[in-house]
C-alpha cells in the first residue's frame, strides 16, 4: 500500500525527466550549432580586421579577454651567471624559464626578451583589452584591380598590386546567368516531352538521362576539351556555358520530369480540346505551373556553377581576365597563402552571392534537393 | 500517362496541307537566330569592350538565343500538316536536350574508354598498359587509398551525424533555426571552405601567438602547435575530410528530417505505451521506417567522396600524402597532359559508379511509364 506512488508524483517525475531531457537535446544541439557556425564567424571577423591585427593575434580576442600588458621594462644585472637558474625580482629560474615566462606569486609576468647576454626583463600585468578595431580596407585591397599602397609599422611603405576581385564577382555573374538559365530552358521542354508526348526513341533516351545523372565528369573533359579546341572556343565564357549546360541537364531534366508527369492531366487535356499546340500549352500552361520546381532548380544549378571549381579551371584556364571568383581565390591561396587578411576578405566576397540565394531562397533549395537523387 | 497521345490534336484529321505563311516566319526565325548567334558568338570572343557591356550582351545573347532557337523551330513544325507535326515535334522538344546529352556525356564516355587505350598524345595504341600503370604506380595506389578513407569516413560521418542532428532538431525549439546553420555550408564553395579551414588550422612557430583556432587550443591546453595538413599520413587526411564532412552534413540532415517527419505519429505511441525506450524506437522503427532514405543519402554523399577534387587541390595540392583520385588526373591531365593516363584513371572512376547507374536503371524499368 505504501509504496505505491502517488499519480501526481508519478507525473511530477515524467515532466522532471521530460525537462532534462529536453534540457540535453536542446543543449547538444546548440552546441552542434556552434561547432558549425565556428569557422564561417571567425572568417567573418577577420576579414575586418587589420591586417596587423590578423597576422598577431587570433580572431576571438576581438572578444574582451584578459591579456599580459607590459607594464615596465628593467635590466638584468651583468654579474648574473646566465647558464644557471638566477634570481630576479624575487623568482628563481633558469633562462629558458624566463624566456617563455615566469610568473610571479603577486600575479605579474617577468618575460625575458632578447638573447642571453644582451636581454632584458620584461614585466608584464593582465589587463582586460579587446583587439576589437575593424574597418574594410581588405575588402578594398582584394576587390580593386589596381596598386594600392601599403604602410608597415616601421612607416616603409610600399605597392601591392589588387587582386580585382571586383572583375572576378562580374565574371561569376556572367558565367552564372546564362549556365543556370539555359540548361532549365532545354531541360523544361524536354521534360514535357518525355511526360506528355509519345515518340519511338522515348525510353532510351530518358534511360539516358538517368544514366548519365552519375556519370563523373572527369570522364567528359579530355574530349571537350578537343572538341573546343577544334573550334576555337578555348577560355571563352560560352565554352563554360555549353559545359555547366551539358553537365546540369541530366538532373534539370530528372527532376523537372518528376514534376511535370505529375501534372493534372486534365488541365492539359481542355487546353488541348480548346485547340492549343504543344508548344502554346507549353509556354502559356506547363511553364507557369512548374515554377516551384524550375526555381527549386533555378538555385541548385546556381550554386553548382557559381561553386564550381574544376570546370571554370580546365575551360577558362588560362584566360586572367576571364577568371571567376573561385579561380581568383584559389590563385590566392596559392601564390600568398599567409596573407589572411586578403584570403579572409576574398573568401567571403566568393560566399556573399550564394549565402544571399541560399538564405531567401532556402525552401525552395530543400524541395530541389529532395526531388532530385544523384548529381555527375 | 500511357494513353496521352490518343488525345486529338485540332486539325490533324482536316488539314493536311502545309502552311506557308507558318513555315517561311520559322525559317526566318531561325534564320536571323543563326545569323544573331553567330555575330554574338564572334563579338564575344574577339570584343574589347568593358566587362560589364560584354557581360549583358552575353546573358542576352545565350538564354535570348535558345529561346529563339526552340520558337523558331516550333514555328517551322506547326507548319506542317498535323500527322507530320505529331510525329516531328517531340523530337524538337527533347532533341536539344538529347543532343546537349550526347555531346557532353555519352559520346565523351566513349571517347575517353577508346583513348585510354592510347598513349601520352593519343596516337599509339598501347592496349592496357594505362591500366596496368593505373593499378601498380604507387601515387595511384596512394590515391585510391585515401579514395577509401574519403568514401568510408567522410560518407559515414556525415550520415551518421546528419541522423543525429536531424533526430536532436526533430525535437527541439529551434529546429529551423539549427537547421539553417547547419546547412549552410552547403552553400559555399569548396575553396571558400577550403580558405576557411586553412585558418582553422594555421601554425605558427611555437612560442608565437597562434592566429588558427585548433592550435590556440593545443597550445592553450599544454600542446605543441602541429601543421596539421602535414601531420603524421595517413592520419593527416582526416583534415581535409573534416571539410567535407562540415559541408555535407547538412545535406543528409535535411533529407532526414524531412523522412523522419514521415514516420506515422502513431506508430512510434503505440511503440512509447508498449513501454519502448527511445533508443529501441529510434533502432527498431525509424531506422527501418526510413531504410530507402538512407540508402539514398548514403550513394550520393559516396560518389560525391568518390569525384572529390576542389578541397584537395585548394588545401594541400595533393602534397604529404592526400592524393586523391580526381587530383591525380587532374595532374595527368592538365599537367603532364598524359591522355592516355588520364583517361584511364576517369574511366577508373566511371567504373565506380557503374553499379549505381545500373541500380538506378533498374528502378526506372520497375516504374509504370516506362
Amino acid at each position: 500500500m505504501a509504496t505505491t506512488p502517488k499519480p501526481g508524483a508519478r507525473a511530477a517525475s515524467l515532466r522532471r525527466r521530460r525537462i532534462f531531457s529536453s534540457l540535453t537535446v536542446n543543449g547538444i544541439l546548440a552546441l552542434i550549432c556552434l561547432l558549425w557556425t565556428l569557422p564561417t564567424i571567425g572568417l567573418l571577423v577577420s576579414s575586418f580586421r587589420t591586417r596587423e591585427d590578423i597576422a598577431t593575434s587570433g580572431w576571438w580576442t576581438v572578444l574582451p579577454h584578459r591579456e599580459w600588458v607590459q607594464t615596465e621594462e628593467q635590466a638584468i644585472p651583468d654579474d648574473l651567471d646566465r647558464t644557471q637558474a638566477m634570481t630576479i625580482n624575487g623568482v628563481t629560474a633558469t633562462f629558458e624559464e624566463f624566456r617563455s615566462g615566469v610568473t610571479t606569486d603577486d600575479g605579474k609576468k617577468l618575460v625575458w626578451v632578447g638573447n642571453r647576454r644582451t636581454g632584458v626583463m620584461q614585466i608584464q600585468e593582465q589587463q582586460w583589452d579587446t583587439k576589437a578595431n575593424f574597418n574594410l580596407k581588405n575588402y578594398e585591397n582584394v576587390l580593386t584591380g589596381k596598386e594600392y599602397t601599403v604602410v608597415s609599422a616601421d612607416g616603409s611603405a610600399r605597392n601591392e598590386q589588387g587582386d580585382d576581385m571586383s572583375g572576378a564577382f562580374l565574371n561569376s555573374l556572367v558565367v552564372t546567368v546564362p549556365a543556370t538559365l539555359i540548361p532549365i530552358l532545354i531541360a523544361a521542354f524536354a521534360a514535357y516531352g518525355f511526360a506528355w508526348m509519345r515518340f519511338r526513341g522515348r525510353k532510351v533516351m530518358f534511360a539516358m538521362v538517368v544514366a548519365l545523372l552519375v556519370v563523373p565528369l572527369q570522364v567528359a573533359l579530355i574530349p571537350i576539351l578537343r572538341d573546343y579546341t577544334s573550334l576555337g572556343i578555348n577560355g571563352t565564357f560560352l565554352a563554360v556555358w555549353l559545359a555547366h549546360t551539358g553537365f546540369g541537364l541530366p538532373l534539370a531534366t530528372y527532376l523537372l520530369y518528376n514534376y511535370i508527369s505529375q501534372l493534372p492531366r486534365d488541365i492539359l487535356e481542355s487546353a488541348f480540346i480548346d485547340g492549343a499546340s504543344p508548344f502554346t500549352i507549353f509556354t502559356r500552361l506547363v511553364l507557369p505551373l512548374s515554377v516551384p520546381a524550375l526555381a527549386s532548380f533555378a538555385i541548385f544549378q546556381f550554386l553548382w556553377v557559381w561553386n564550381d571549381y574544376l570546370i571554370a579551371l580546365i575551360f577558362l584556364g588560362g584566360q586572367q581576365n576571364a577568371q571567376v571568383l573561385t579561380m581568383r581565390l584559389a590563385e590566392i591561396v596559392g601564390s600568398r597563402g599567409q596573407d589572411w587578411h586578403l584570403l579572409t576578405a576574398g573568401a567571403f566576397i566568393t560566399m556573399l552571392l550564394p549565402l544571399v540565394v541560399f538564405f531567401s531562397l532556402q525552401r525552395f533549395f530543400v524541395r530541389g534537393l529532395m526531388a532530385g537523387s544523384v548529381k555527375g | 500517362m500511357k494513353t496521352t497521345t490518343e488525345v486529338n490534336i485540332p486539325g490533324s484529321t482536316t488539314s493536311s496541307e502545309v502552311s506557308l505563311p507558318r513555315m517561311l516566319v520559322g525559317l526566318v526565325i531561325l534564320g536571323i537566330t543563326g545569323v544573331v548567334f553567330w555575330l554574338g558568338f564572334r563579338f564575344l570572343r574577339d570584343s574589347t569592350a568593358p566587362q560589364l557591356i560584354t557581360a549583358l550582351i552575353a546573358i542576352i545573347w545565350g538564354v535570348g538565343g535558345v529561346a529563339a532557337l526552340f520558337t523558331g523551330a516550333n514555328m517551322l513544325v506547326e507548319s506542317f500538316s498535323g500527322d507530320w507535326q505529331r510525329r516531328i515535334q517531340p523530337y524538337v522538344f527533347v532533341g536539344p536536350a538529347v543532343a546537349m546529352l550526347s555531346w557532353f556525356l555519352f559520346i565523351p564516355t566513349l571517347r575517353t574508354l577508346w583513348q585510354s587505350f592510347f598513349d601520352a598524345s593519343s596516337t599509339r595504341f598501347v592496349g592496357l598498359d594505362n591500366y596496368v600503370a593505373t593499378f601498380t604506380d604507387r601515387q595511384m595506389l596512394l590515391s585510391f587509398r585515401n579514395n577509401l578513407i574519403w568514401l568510408v569516413i567522410g560518407t559515414g560521418a556525415c550520415v551518421v551525424l546528419g541522423l543525429l542532428i536531424a533526430v536532436l532538431a526533430d525535437r527541439s525549439k529551434f529546429e529551423t533555426l539549427a537547421k539553417a546553420l547547419i546547412f549552410m555550408p552547403m552553400a559555399i564553395s569548396f575553396v571558400g571552405a577550403g580558405v576557411i579551414f586553412r585558418f582553422i588550422y594555421a601554425a605558427a612557430p611555437a612560442g608565437e601567438p597562434q592566429i588558427g583556432l585548433l592550435n590556440s587550443i593545443v597550445v592553450g591546453m599544454g600542446g605543441k602547435p602541429q601543421t596539421w595538413l602535414q601531420w603524421s599520413q595517413p592520419w593527416n587526411n582526416m583534415f581535409l575530410i573534416i571539410v567535407l564532412i562540415w559541408m555535407q552534413t547538412g545535406f543528409a540532415m535535411v533529407i532526414f528530417s524531412a523522412a523522419l517527419k514521415s514516420v506515422p505519429d502513431d506508430l512510434l505511441e503505440a511503440a512509447r505505451i508498449d513501454g519502448a525506450t527511445e533508443i529501441d524506437i529510434f533502432l527498431k522503427i525509424i531506422i527501418p521506417y526510413i531504410k530507402g532514405t538512407i540508402i539514398t543519402v548514403t550513394t550520393t554523399i559516396a560518389i560525391f567522396t568518390l569525384k572529390i577534387f576542389d578541397v584537395v587541390q585548394v588545401m594541400t595540392g595533393g602534397q604529404f600524402g592526400t592524393d586523391v583520385v580526381a587530383t591525380q588526373f587532374f595532374r595527368q591531365f592538365f599537367v603532364s597532359r598524359n591522355f592516355g593516363y588520364g583517361s584511364a584513371i576517369a574511366i577508373v572512376l566511371f567504373i565506380a559508379v557503374l553499379p549505381v547507374m545500373i541500380y538506378n536503371l533498374r528502378q526506372l524499368r520497375n516504374q509504370e511509364a516506362f
